[in-house]
């Protein structure tokens, strides 16, 4: 199939940036999103062009490196699927995509598609760990934890970290990325003994960091590839208020 | 010449509690002043980094993605070893270790392999207070599946992203490490060459993946944590950005590198569905307990599944290995699948895939408890190839996956170039010629938290701190050195993309190098490759320039090493003169197909001595020593 891209292009992070028009001609219905954008780039670089730049690593699913708006959807509008997993069979000939990239004030564009994500690591390092050093731990056996608690932890745990939540939301906000992290170790006991620390540091960094504040949009749920719930946003809140008694 | 792998002596279960007493330690005081550089941000890396910062070493680590968090460890799906016995069916540290040296085909080093079977429940002592959410019971405790290779259950898993889990772990310790300012890390940066000065390793050069600036760090001592080099195939189960470019070019200024034929493919992926494929998904292993393999027994047959009666398909594991049919081992179904493809039976539009049938344990079982077992597995081939399998068989072929080979290190993973580390998939040491499975994320984490921080310390004690500082004139030489190699690919401005070029290579590995090998078509990659090199040297387009985010030049460079080592792989496969775990040579067969190993001539390790382009390396060998195991043939049937 034939089909129009109007691609997001900017050099860096300080130049202009504008959508440009491509055509990608002879797309099999089998190849990845990706792949289409290859056979695109090939195509460019034969002209002696600069490629389409953007973000990509495992292209199955679960690195969190891929980072693309399709349509004004961050990953497209296929549920629970990153980019790198969307296939072409979804479009159809003659299609225009708008490709851009992620978008929130705390996400600034590198060049073309690929954004600068590196708050969300500064928002790990605020708190999101259990506080422990290598080597003399207890058996791993010692702390029985109740298997609801360990199935929630790890529902939680299931965020990749790609950022779709903050691109979704209207407010730029990194509410379920934090929610994540702070259910994931507030269910398990070794992270109870920093609970308070934790929730509070994080959520003062994400305001430094430029993310905004959640006004229950629920688009960040309706965008997360690994189907993260906002009724862990609702246990941030809890914790939050609880980090204070 | 005769490498010594440095094992301490003393029987096999008291050697590292032995050695650890004779290490040297670094004062508490003293540890700030030394500097270490970590490369890599996988497994090995990020604990590795993590866990030395912590000790209060100055750490630089680096890696390419943009960050920590997603180092190629993550798509580990099965789980990880640990010979904790908690199901209490008779596992020990010595079965561990027992069943990890068998699998490898008796060509790794025991003692390194009876430490990481040692260390291997301490790290599922520390991934639970991280805070990992291991599968558990009802009871709270933690839950063991098994896995091939194993007659017991020892195997840890979260759901099916046991990967991603244990590297969140160590991305959290590492996060923990940068906040107390122990650990500088640099993401989106690519090591592009070692420093060496008077025969030690005292730095790297990197290049800044976004502005493209070359910079030098100076160090103590160099880790290198980079993964493995399944991707001189173009097409592998790694990730896009796994390259061999880190430890090639340590290779290049002086590290051995050790059994690089050494290389495992794993038998259900994805098949490629055409020549844009740009890499291929691995479906769990675990399918081929409920799903029955076959291909038509008629050649080319076109026909839809249904119309293809059951007298008239092929069950070829279960035909040639009655007893163990679909559960046959990794390397053993990789290559029926490919024998069958050769001989016309193969399936799909490419002719390159065979079926992997449910329809009989969907009869037996229902369908319910079929989703309930791979339900994640069936939608995710749904996502990638639109086919519902609970209706059809699904389409399977084997894939590179896994890389034994890599930098020789001895016991304290110190290479050959002192002050060089290699940690991981990176290096060569644990799984000889075979990797089981659920073993890979139990190597990389043992290595980064339970054996550098001992071995480390031993090597700084004995060095002056700073010794060697950054304006020294070898790292000036060695910026000099990647520039002119940027200016080179820059300068070519050919007719042929980067990919084109990685593609040709990887058709030539996987037909001469790959799943089955023979002295003809190892002569003929090593004839082949020399001159697709040339090719690339002359006729390579890469557009943009060297001062700006280029991912076109960082793939280029990737690739061009990828041309000389693939020529090294070839030389190391042709002069293993035997078959052993994923090196199958056709000449060295049993009458019934079967791996024939020549432990006489071959129980040796291969390092490799770079002598420079288009030269002959040097082979060096360790010879491999078994006190206490004794070496059998693997049987299958």
């Amino acid at each position: 199939m034939d089909l129009t891209l109007m691609v997001w292009r900017q050099k860096s992070a300080d130049a202009p940036g504008k959508l440009d028009q491509y055509a990608a001609k002879g797309i099999s219905r089998e190849m990845s999103f990706l792949e289409m954008l290859d056979v695109v780039n090939e195509g460019i670089v034969k002209a002696g062009g600069d490629p389409i730049a953007f973000d990509h690593d495992c292209r199955e699913g679960i690195c969190g490196t891929c980072s693309q708006v399709i349509n004004g959807v961050p990953h497209g509008i296929e549920e629970r699927t990153t980019v790198c997993q969307l296939h072409m069979r979804h479009f159809k000939d003659g299609d225009t995509i708008y490709i851009e990239p992620w978008h929130g004030k705390a996400f600034p564009v590198v060049r073309d598609l690929i954004v600068d994500r590196s708050a969300l690591d500064r928002l790990i390092q605020s708190g999101g760990y259990v506080s422990v050093h290598t080597g003399g731990v207890p058996d791993a056996n010692a702390i029985l934890i109740p298997k609801g608690d360990a199935d929630t932890a790890m529902d939680a745990a299931e965020c990749i970290g790609c950022g779709a939540c903050v691109a979704a939301c209207p407010n730029g906000s990194a509410m379920l990325f934090v929610a994540a992290k702070v259910t994931q170790l507030a269910s398990l006991p070794q992270g109870r003994v920093e609970a308070s620390e934790r929730v509070r540091g994080m959520i003062d960094k994400m305001s430094d960091e430029g993310f905004g504040n959640c006004s229950n949009h629920y688009e960040c749920q309706a965008a997360c590839p690994k189907g993260v719930k906002v009724s862990f946003i609702a246990k941030l809140n809890r914790e939050y208020m609880k980090s204070w008694f | 010449m005769i490498l010594d792998g440095k094992c301490p002596s003393g029987p096999l279960a008291e050697k590292w509690s032995r050695h650890r007493n004779d290490l040297k330690l670094v004062n508490p005081a003293n540890k700030r002043k030394y500097r270490i550089i970590v490369v890599g941000a996988g497994l090995a890396g990020a604990s590795a980094a993590a866990s030395l910062g912590e000790l209060g070493y100055n750490v630089e680590a680096f890696c390419s993605q943009d960050s920590p968090r997603r180092g190629h460890s993550i798509a580990a799906q099965g789980g990880i070893n640990a010979a904790k016995n908690y199901p209490n069916d008779g596992d020990s540290v010595f079965r561990l270790f027992h069943d990890t040296i068998k699998g490898g085909d008796f060509r790794a080093r025991e003692a390194n392999v009876y430490r990481l079977a040692e260390v291997s429940n301490s790290i599922i002592d520390q991934c639970v207070a991280q805070g990992v959410p291991f599968a558990r019971d009802y009871a709270g405790y933690l839950d063991n599946r098994s896995f091939g290779g194993a007659q017991v259950s020892r195997t840890f898993y979260a759901r099916g992203q046991t990967g991603q889990q244990l590297l969140l772990g160590a991305y959290s310790a590492l996060s923990r490490q940068q906040a107390a300012g122990t650990v500088r890390l640099h993401p989106r940066s690519e090591m592009l060459d070692l420093v060496v000065v008077d025969g030690k390793a005292r730095g790297i050069t990197v290049r800044d993946m976004v502005t493209g600036e070359v910079s030098s760090y100076a160090a103590d001592a160099v880790c290198l944590c980079t993964g493995g080099y399944a991707n001189v195939f173009y097409l592998s189960t790694n990730a896009m950005g796994s390259n061999v470019t880190a430890t090639y070019r340590a290779y290049k200024k002086g590290a051995f590198f050790a059994n690089p034929c050494y290389t495992q493919i794993h038998p259900t992926c994805i098949p490629a569905s055409g020549d844009y494929q740009s890499k291929l998904t691995l479906m769990s292993e675990s399918l081929r307990n409920d799903g029955r393999v076959w291909v038509p027994k008629q050649k080319s047959d076109n026909r839809p599944v249904s119309e293809i009666p059951d007298e008239e398909r092929d069950y070829y594991l279960e035909r040639k290995y009655p007893s163990f049919g679909n559960l046959a081992p990794r390397d053993i179904a990789s290559r029926s699948a490919k024998e069958v493809c050769d001989e016309g039976q193969g399936i799909g539009t490419s002719g390159r895939g065979v079926y992997l049938d449910f329809a009989d344990s969907i009869k037996r079982l229902g369908q319910d408890a079929i989703r309930e077992r791979y339900g994640n597995l069936f939608e995710m081939y749904e996502r990638i190839t639109g086919e519902d399998a609970y209706k059809q068989p699904m389409r399977i072929y084997p894939a590179p996956h896994y890389t034994m080979g890599g930098l020789w290190v001895d016991y304290n993973l110190e290479s050959n170039v002192p002050g060089l580390f290699v940690l991981g998939e990176a290096n060569f040491s644990d799984h000889g010629a075979n990797r089981l499975g659920a073993s890979a994320l139990m190597q990389g984490l043992a290595d980064g938290y339970f054996v550098i921080p001992y071995t480390i310390a031993n090597f700084l004690a004995r060095t002056t701190p700073g010794e060697v500082p950054s304006e020294h004139e070898e790292f000036r030489k060695s910026r000099e050195e990647v520039d002119a190699l940027t200016k080179r690919l820059l300068s070519i401005k050919g007719t042929r993309t980067v990919n084109e070029f990685h593609r040709e290579l990887g058709r030539i590995m996987w037909d001469n190098v790959g799943m089955a090998r023979s002295q003809q078509s190892l002569e003929r990659a090593l004839q082949r490759i020399p001159e697709l090199r040339a090719e690339f040297w002359e006729d390579v387009q890469v557009t943009g320039s060297g001062a700006e985010l280029n991912q076109e030049l960082e793939r280029a460079g990737r690739v061009a090493d990828f041309l000389e080592f693939g020529e090294l792989m070839a030389r190391d496969a042709l002069q293993r003169r035997e078959s052993c775990g994923g090196h199958f040579r056709e000449e060295f067969q049993t009458e019934d197909g079967e791996a024939r190993r020549d432990d006489e001539n071959f129980s040796y390790v291969a390092a490799w001595e770079s002598k420079g382009v288009g030269r002959n390396p040097e082979l060096h060998k360790e010879p491999l020593e078994f006190e206490d195991v004794t070496l059998a043939v693997r049987s299958y049937k």
